[in-house]
Order: structure tokens, then C-alpha cells, then sequence
């Protein structure tokens, strides 16, 4: 077998593994993108509550069109419909009769659930306060409600239980369902099976929804009716449809116009054909590396393979113009060199990635630098075993002449563009203070229309924003809750002095076994119970023998046993306590979520209280804001190693500070330039526009190393500067491309590198040493 | 004579209406001009299930069209404040508020007090049947629910007056029990 056949089949043999690798590889568009990849317990819990937590899991629903009675019926049917799936945890749209089954629970185990209940309340002293207290209260306004429950309950337990819920948090109410606050919609909260962070299980919901509501609309016929819908899920499921939806429109164009660029100067359909192998190469490796490296593949790491066309096609253009008039030793021994420093700058630039802790930025790094590396190898090592120009290449020449032409004009430019960059300086300086887009959000996908529908929502709805959490963690499900309980205590301080409105915990509808114990031991038998009730109501208008239902209840709560998870299957507050107290690696968790009273609730009022506890305070914003900021910090950190790399790489093989200076100098301006005109353009700079940065660096050494190049041989052929026009031409193709996206991420390092490799070889041009122009 | 009898009972029938020219409209009239005050008010209730009523004293402050507080002073200190459609209770430094517009229900019966407070006789008629007696100086409006969800709570209401003052109001509810405010003005606007 010839040398050519021998590389070729190891290529094929190669190319094959990796594609088996990627049809086996998890692709991903969530929001693990952006959730750290070694989170503080802060930020875990922020990770946990967005993967899988109940808010993730909610998608609110809202019914327009018809009068109020159809849209009523329209949401009682679709409730109906949606509550025997098994996709669905819960469909809630406030209609009465769900609430019914949380009361009968209540009241029937309010013995064991109400804090109050301990042996003094079933004194003389305590029935006879308890008592008057219920009497007293058929004088108020509320007193009608409770008048029924007297004769069973006349110690008040049920309102005691009541008493910490948030009665204030109900949506509005048409026709018997909840309905928005300008009454034209009907609303309803659906709790998924699926979590938030399968996007699959969202998207089916999502889909079954729509489709049972497209069915029942049908059904009372109602034309104008329509369905809108937000939350987590729904972000989730369009995210990943634009990132699909992107990672084929941007390849495609991005491939076309560089296919087109290609075939215009190969002219061969076989030399395109070679031309496009190290891109496929390099994209196969990138996806190859990152899924062997991180298991899963995010589909903004694919997105990016657009500019990696761009960037990996520019070895073989390199290798086929400056081989073709040159031949294959000349080019290995003239130009191989300075690529391969091109190669190892832009791998230097990409592999600062690789230490992130934002796994979005080090997918990127590790796709990117693997792309790069694989194409100039394959270019190197297995185009040449496969074929040269030969001649047959368009004749870039005369083009190339009137390029060096050109060039010469382009040198007056240096002193307006010293003065342009100083103003760029100037005006960055100035306006430092509003650079940057300060908020994680920058970087999200989703669309401000999807945005301002879920804020509609939410308003409409009520629904938890959950900003604020206690957190506590423990060994097993009974010292979960024995500790919530304990810090309950400490929370309820804080609601009686105002600081705080209220909070949610699961202990109140599934209290520790040890404090029902403790409540049903309070309980006196029948035979203490009654000579006392008589004792405590001497001089009440209520008469002991009124309070038969009472002894009877009381007996039966003395001799029934203990709440148990399950004793709350068919209610709502199952829910309630699954989304709070959670199974979580080898032990539990459990989140006792925070609601503000008048005020705003105080952390560090909250933190004090909490002080010698075990349980920690989030607020879910804070933390998002500090981990934005520690990933920008760590991005402005490594873009300086990064370029701190490329520095000491360009000093160690040039070897003299004036080249080392005149390769740095175009990629400075390029860099200052394009930032102040993207600020002046209006863009909010983000994380992503600072990796441009280093990128624009990374990728525009190549052309500043040959001008470099040039100035050591004395010379500039016509052919080497076409060939750079042209790998520049792609370059910026690729990274324009993604200018074009949606999705921030991909869109700022378009908007950076495209025009700053255009600028980056510009200046590199208008700064070269004047020998080269011989 | 069975004649005569028959012809001056027609006559007294037809007379009535025309002596009596007080009815319901010239009451919501009446009402409509009172634009607001503060009064004493004693409220019994009488419970089956106690032997002796219970009994709550505070005082009412109305400023027309939408704002009424109820203060109760005895036995327990309590404020019951309706401004438009939002209620809010305020007991034990704890605080409720309900919008009503989302308690149809509730709103209903909100809407027996305002709107005879407030002389809208649409707003009555909406949820209730109204029948007048009396003369301006002395007159009693009995409200009946015409909607079964309010008649499940409440049988009857009674207010009686006179001129464009509520002097007592009397709600019987379902199940017998009665509760009967007796309201005396401090002051009027």
C-alpha cells in the first residue's frame, strides 16, 4: 500500500472512531451551560433548585378568548383532562373542591399538626383561655367561618394551623377559577412529572398541554380561544430549539460561503473536496475531545464549530496557495514554521478556557483548541500524502501584486490610526463605568418576549418567586424536620417582630415523629378531659355538653397514629412538602422558602437569627449575581493568562523584543478598536465580548506572524499575501457567522472576532516593517 | 254592603300606594345624600350553640362611596376595613386582606351593607329581592337573596332607619342564628 493510502486509511480509520464517539455522545442545550462546575453549597443549592427543583417543574397557563364562563369551562376541562396524566404532579386552577381535601386533612389531624397543642393548653387554666379566646372570636367578622368547627374544635387548633399559611397569596377568581387580574384570562399552575432539567419530559408536557387544549377548545367550540404558557420548562425547550435550530443555520452559511470563497480560487472540485477535510477533521475532534472530557456536549459548543470552519480552513489555503507555485519542501521548511506558531498562539488562547469554572467557556476552549490542532495536523501530515495544486489553483498573483500595492497606501494611514486608537482609549476610559452588562441574564437565551409573557404570568398568578431560602441539610428524614422545626422557632421570632412575613416548611403539614409524639402525649383521656372542660367553662356561655364532638375527636387523636408521608396522598400539601423536604445524595435536605411582611426581609437580620445553627441562608439573586461575577473575573483572569501565554510563546521564538513588539502591536490596536465601536454601537458588553478579546488575539497572530515572517526574509511574495487574504476572508466568515445568532454567547464572540480579524490583519498590514515590502 | 266593603277595600288599595309615596327609590335617594360619619354600634349575636349572646361594641366610620372601617373595641380589639374591593382584618397584630373581587361570595354580602350605605340600588338588586316598609321618618328594608349560594349563609337581612340613618341591622342566617347591630350616630358629616 502507497504512503498516500497508508495515511489516508489511518485518516478514514480515525475520522470513523470519532464519528462512532459523537453518534454516542449526549448532546445538551440547558442551562448547565452556565451553572458552575465546582459550585459553592450556596451555589449547589441554586444548581439543585434549577435542575430539580419544584419552581423549575411549574409552568403557568393562561386561557384567553370566550367570555368568563368558557374560559372557566375551558380550564375546568383542561384540568380535568391534564390531572389523570401521569406527566402531571398537579394541575391547579382554583376551583374549590381541590381545597377541600387540604381542609379535611387539616382539621382531622390538627391535634397532631398545631404548635400550640402541649399539655398546659389541656389544663383548667389552658381550656378555659383557649375557649374564651374561640368564643370571643364569633364576635369578629370571621366568626361565621368558624362558628361550625366551635362544637369540634372550641380550642382553635384549625386556626392555628391556618395562621402560618399564606392566606394572601391567591390568584383572583372569575366564575369559580382562577382568572387574571384584569379578568379576560383564565389561569391555572401545573406542576410536571418530568424535571426541570429534562428537557424532553418538559417539551412532551408542553406539547400534551397545548394539545388538550387545542382538543377541548374544539370540543365547546370556541374559535377565539388561545393558550399561553411560560415558565422554566418552556425556556428550556425554546432554548434548545433555537441552539438546534442555530447550530444548523449558522454551519450552513457559514459552510456555503466559505465552499463558495474556495471553489472560486481552486477551481477543483477534488482540491475543495481536500481543502474541507481538515475542517471536517477538526470538527470531529472538537466534539470528539469534549465528549470523551465532560460526557455531555452542549449544543452551544457545536454553534461554535462555525467559526471553527473559518478558522481551521485557513492551514489548507495556506497549504495549497503558498504550495502551489513553491512546491511541498519549500512550503514545509518556509511557511510550516510560522503556522505552526499561529497554531500553538491560538491553542495557547483556547486552552486558557480549559481552566474555567464556567463549563460553558471550557467546553468552548477544549472544542475549539482540539478543532484547531487536529485541522493544522491533518493539513500538515495528511494533505500533502494526498495531492497538491498543481497548478490547477486560480492564479492569485496579479491579485496579490495589486494587494502589496495596496499596502504601500495603507502605511500613511499609521499615524491616523495611532490617533484613532488613542481616542478609542480615551472613550473606553471614560465610559469604564458602563462597559459591562452586570447580570447573568446577558448570557441567557432566552428571548425578551418569552421574558415579558412569564413576568405577565407570574404577576397574574402569584406565582413563588423564591428568592430567599433557608437551607438545611441532615443525616435522615426525621432530623430534617426535628431541625426545620427548630429553626422554625427561630423564623417565628422574626414574624412576630414584623422583620419577616412568614415562611414555608414542610414540618407544617408533616411534623418529626417526635414532635406528634410529643403532642399526643399532651392529650388527656376522656376521663381527665371531661371533669376539666366542665372546671374551664363555669362561667362560659358554651356548655360542656355542647362539646361531646370535641371529647370524641380528642380520644380518637390520642389513639390514631402517626402522620406519615403518605397519609397525605390526594391533597395539594404532598406537594408542598415533596418540593421541600428532598432526598439529596446520602441524606435530606430541606428548604424552608422565605415570604417578606411589610418591610423587605433584612439578611443579615435573617443570618443572626439563624447564627449557631446549621441552617443556611440564600438569596437566590445575590447568588446569582456573585457567581456572574466570579466567572467574569475569572474570565478577565485567564483572557490575561491566555494572553500572557501568547506573549512569552511570540517572545520565545522571535527572540527579539522590536518583533515580538511589532507582532503585539496591530493586535492591541485591533482589540481597542473593536471594543470602542461595539460600545459606541450600543452592545452591553458581557463575559463572552472579554473572550472575544483574547480570541481576537489568539486568531489575528497568525497574520501579524507572517507579515513577521516576510521582514526577516526581506520579502513578501504577491502569493503569501493573497493566501492570507483569503484565510482571513474565511476567518471572518466563520466568526460573522455567529454574529448573525440569537444566543448571546455565540453572538458577542462573533460581533468581537469577526471584525477583529479583519482589523487585526489590516493593522498588521499598515504596521509592517517597510523591508518586507521589497 | 259586601259591595261596599269590596269597592272601599279596592279604594284603600289603590289609595295606599298614592299616601305612601315612600318606596324604595326615594330610600336610595335618601341614603345616597348621606355622605358618611362616625357611629356607636352594640352587635348581638345569638348563638344556639351558646347560652347567652355574645356581645361586641366598637364604633363605624363611613366616608362615601367606598370606605367603611369597623372598629371593634370589646371584646377584643379588631379593625375591619373595606376600601373598594379590598377587605382587610386586622386582629392580634395579624392582618388579612381579601380581595373581594375574587370571593363572589363574600362580595355579596359586603355588598348588602355598602350598598345600602350607599343607596345603589343596582348593587342590591343584583343579589337580593328588597321590599320597603315604614315612612321616611321610620322604614325597614328587608333584603331576601335571590342567589341559592348567599341564601345557603344568610336567610334575611333587615335594616331598618330613618331618614338617610341606618339605625340597626339584623342578619338571619341559615342555620337560625341571628346577629343584630344596633347602631347610634356620634356625629354627622
Amino acid at each position: 500500500m502507497s504512503q498516500a493510502g497508508r495515511a489516508f486509511l489511518l485518516w478514514l480509520l480515525a475520522m470513523l472512531a470519532g464519528a462512532a464517539i459523537v453518534w454516542n455522545s449526549r448532546f445538551t442545550a440547558d442551562m448547565s451551560f452556565f451553572l458552575p462546575s465546582h459550585p459553592s453549597a450556596e451555589q449547589q443549592v441554586l444548581v439543585d433548585q434549577l435542575k430539580e427543583g419544584v419552581v423549575s417543574r411549574l409552568l403557568m397557563v393562561a386561557i384567553a378568548g370566550g367570555d368568563e364562563t368558557q374560559r372557566a369551562a375551558l380550564s375546568r376541562e383542561l384540568r380535568g383532562r391534564l390531572g389523570k396524566m401521569p406527566e402531571f404532579v398537579s394541575v391547579q386552577n382554583g376551583e374549590s373542591d381541590s381545597q377541600a381535601a387540604d381542609r379535611d386533612f387539616l382539621f382531622r389531624h390538627r391535634y397532631l399538626l398545631s404548635p400550640a397543642v402541649t399539655p398546659e393548653r389541656f389544663t383548667v387554666d389552658g381550656l378555659e383561655k383557649s375557649i374564651s379566646d374561640s368564643v370571643d372570636r364569633l364576635a369578629s367578622p370571621l366568626g361565621m367561618l368558624l362558628k361550625p368547627l366551635l362544637p369540634r374544635d372550641p380550642t382553635g387548633e384549625m386556626l392555628e394551623l391556618l395562621r402560618g399559611l399564606n392566606a394572601g397569596a391567591q390568584p383572583d377568581s372569575k366564575a369559580g377559577v382562577w382568572a387574571s387580574h384584569d379578568g379576560e384570562r383564565a389561569m391555572l399552575l401545573i406542576q410536571t412529572a418530568a424535571l426541570g432539567s429534562d428537557t424532553d419530559g418538559q417539551e412532551n408536557a408542553i406539547k400534551l398541554i397545548r394539545a388538550q387544549f387545542a382538543d377541548t377548545a374544539q370540543g365547546q367550540g370556541i374559535a377565539n380561544a388561545s393558550l399561553q404558557l411560560s415558565g422554566p420548562g418552556l425556556f428550556a425547550v425554546n432554548s434548545r430549539a433555537t441552539i438546534k435550530d442555530e447550530v444548523s443555520r449558522l454551519s450552513t452559511i457559514s459552510t456555503l460561503a466559505i465552499v463558495a470563497v474556495l471553489f472560486f480560487v481552486y477551481r477543483s472540485l477534488r482540491l475543495l473536496g481536500l481543502g474541507m477535510l481538515p475542517v471536517v477533521s477538526g470538527a470531529l475532534a472538537g466534539v470528539v475531545a469534549v465528549s470523551l472530557a465532560y460526557g455531555t456536549v452542549f449544543g452551544i459548543t457545536v454553534g461554535f464549530g462555525a467559526a471553527l470552519i473559518g478558522e481551521a480552513v485557513d492551514y489548507s489555503i495556506y497549504y495549497f496557495v503558498q504550495s502551489g507555485r513553491n512546491g511541498l519542501t519549500d512550503w514545509k521548511q518556509r511557511f510550516w514554521p510560522t503556522i505552526r506558531l499561529g497554531v500553538l498562539t491560538s491553542t495557547a488562547g483556547f486552552g486558557a478556557l480549559l481552566f474555567s469554572g464556567f463549563p460553558g467557556l471550557a467546553q468552548l476552549g477544549l472544542y475549539s483548541l482540539a478543532g484547531v490542532a487536529t485541522a493544522a495536523l491533518v493539513t500538515r501530515f495528511v494533505l500533502p500524502q494526498l495531492g497538491q495544486a498543481n497548478g490547477q489553483t486560480r492564479d492569485l498573483t496579479p491579485f496579490g501584486r495589486r494587494a502589496l500595492h495596496g499596502m504601500q497606501t495603507l502605511r500613511h494611514l499609521r499615524w491616523p490610526v495611532l490617533a484613532l486608537a488613542l481616542a478609542a482609549t480615551a472613550t473606553l476610559f471614560a465610559e469604564r463605568e458602563h462597559l459591562w452588562n452586570p447580570e447573568l441574564a446577558a448570557l441567557s437565551p432566552v428571548s425578551p418576549a418569552d421574558q415579558a409573557v412569564d413576568m405577565a404570568l407570574r404577576a397574574d398568578i402569584g406565582a413563588p418567586d423564591a428568592r430567599y431560602l433557608v437551607v438545611i441539610d441532615a443525616a435522615d428524614r426525621e432530623s430534617a424536620l426535628r431541625q426545620a422545626e427548630a429553626t422554625g422557632h427561630r423564623l417565628d421570632a422574626l414574624v412576630a417582630s414584623g422583620q419577616l412575613g412568614g415562611y414555608d416548611s414542610p414540618s407544617r403539614f408533616l411534623p418529626s415523629q417526635a414532635s406528634q409524639d410529643a403532642r399526643r402525649a399532651s392529650l388527656p383521656t376522656a376521663e381527665q378531659l371531661r371533669p376539666r372542660l366542665l372546671a374551664a367553662l363555669v362561667d362560659s356561655p358554651l356548655a360542656a355538653g355542647k362539646l361531646d364532638a370535641f371529647l370524641s375527636d380528642v380520644e380518637q387523636a390520642r389513639s390514631a397514629g402517626n402522620i406519615e408521608r403518605a397519609s397525605l396522598n390526594g391533597t395539594s400539601l404532598a406537594l408542598a412538602v415533596d418540593s421541600l423536604l428532598l432526598p439529596h445524595g446520602a441524606g435530606w435536605s430541606v428548604l424552608l422558602p422565605l415570604r417578606a411582611g411589610e418591610q423587605p426581609i433584612d439578611p443579615s437580620a435573617i443570618r443572626s437569627a439563624l447564627a449557631g445553627n446549621d441552617a443556611l441562608f440564600i438569596d437566590m439573586k445575590a447568588e446569582f449575581d456573585k457567581l456572574y461575577n466570579d466567572y467574569l473575573h475569572e474570565a478577565m483572569l485567564l483572557s490575561l493568562a491566555g494572553l500572557g501565554a501568547i506573549v512569552v510563546l511570540l517572545a520565545a521564538t522571535l527572540r527579539s523584543p522590536r518583533r515580538l513588539g511589532a507582532v503585539l502591536l496591530p493586535l492591541v490596536l485591533a482589540v481597542l478598536l473593536v471594543i470602542a465601536g461595539l460600545h459606541l454601537l450600543g452592545e452591553r458588553l458581557h463575559l463572552m465580548h472579554l473572550i472575544g478579546m483574547l480570541l481576537i488575539v489568539a486568531v489575528g497572530s497568525n497574520y501579524a506572524l507572517f507579515f513577521d515572517r516576510a521582514s526577516d526574509e526581506h520579502r513578501l511574495d504577491p502569493e503569501t499575501l493573497a493566501s492570507m487574504l483569503l484565510a482571513n476572508l474565511t476567518t471572518a466568515i466563520g466568526f460573522g457567522t455567529l454574529a448573525l445568532s440569537q444566543v448571546p454567547v455565540l453572538h458577542a464572540v462573533g460581533v468581537t472576532v469577526g471584525p477583529g480579524a479583519i482589523l487585526a490583519l489590516l493593522l498588521a498590514a499598515i504596521f509592517a516593517p517597510r523591508a518586507s515590502a521589497a | 254592603m259586601i259591595k261596599r266593603l269590596a269597592s272601599g277595600l279596592l279604594l284603600a288599595a289603590l289609595a295606599l300606594p298614592a299616601c305612601a309615596a315612600f318606596d324604595v327609590g326615594q330610600l336610595m335617594d335618601d341614603l345616597a345624600r348621606h355622605k358618611g360619619g362616625k357611629a356607636k354600634f352594640v352587635e348581638k349575636k345569638y348563638i344556639s350553640l351558646l347560652d347567652k349572646p355574645v356581645i361586641s361594641t366598637g364604633e363605624l366610620t363611613y366616608t362615601a362611596p367606598a370606605f367603611l372601617e369597623k372598629r371593634t373595641l370589646t371584646p377584643k380589639v379588631e379593625t375591619l376595613r373595606l376600601e373598594k374591593d379590598l377587605l382587610s382584618i386586622e386582629r392580634e397584630k395579624q392582618k388579612i386582606s381579601i380581595n373581594l373581587a375574587s370571593q363572589p361570595e363574600a362580595l355579596a354580602f359586603i355588598d348588602s351593607i355598602r350598598g345600602t350605605l350607599t343607596g345603589n340600588r343596582a348593587a342590591l338588586e343584583k343579589n337580593y329581592l328588597l321590599s320597603l316598609a315604614g315612612n321616611p321618618e321610620k322604614w325597614v328594608l328587608t333584603l331576601l337573596p335571590s342567589d341559592q349560594k348567599i341564601s345557603a349563609l344568610v336567610l334575611r337581612i333587615t335594616v331598618s332607619g330613618s331618614k338617610n340613618q341606618i339605625r340597626s341591622i339584623e342578619y338571619l342566617q341559615a342555620d337560625g342564628d341571628r346577629a343584630v347591630m344596633s347602631i347610634e350616630p356620634l356625629e354627622a358629616k
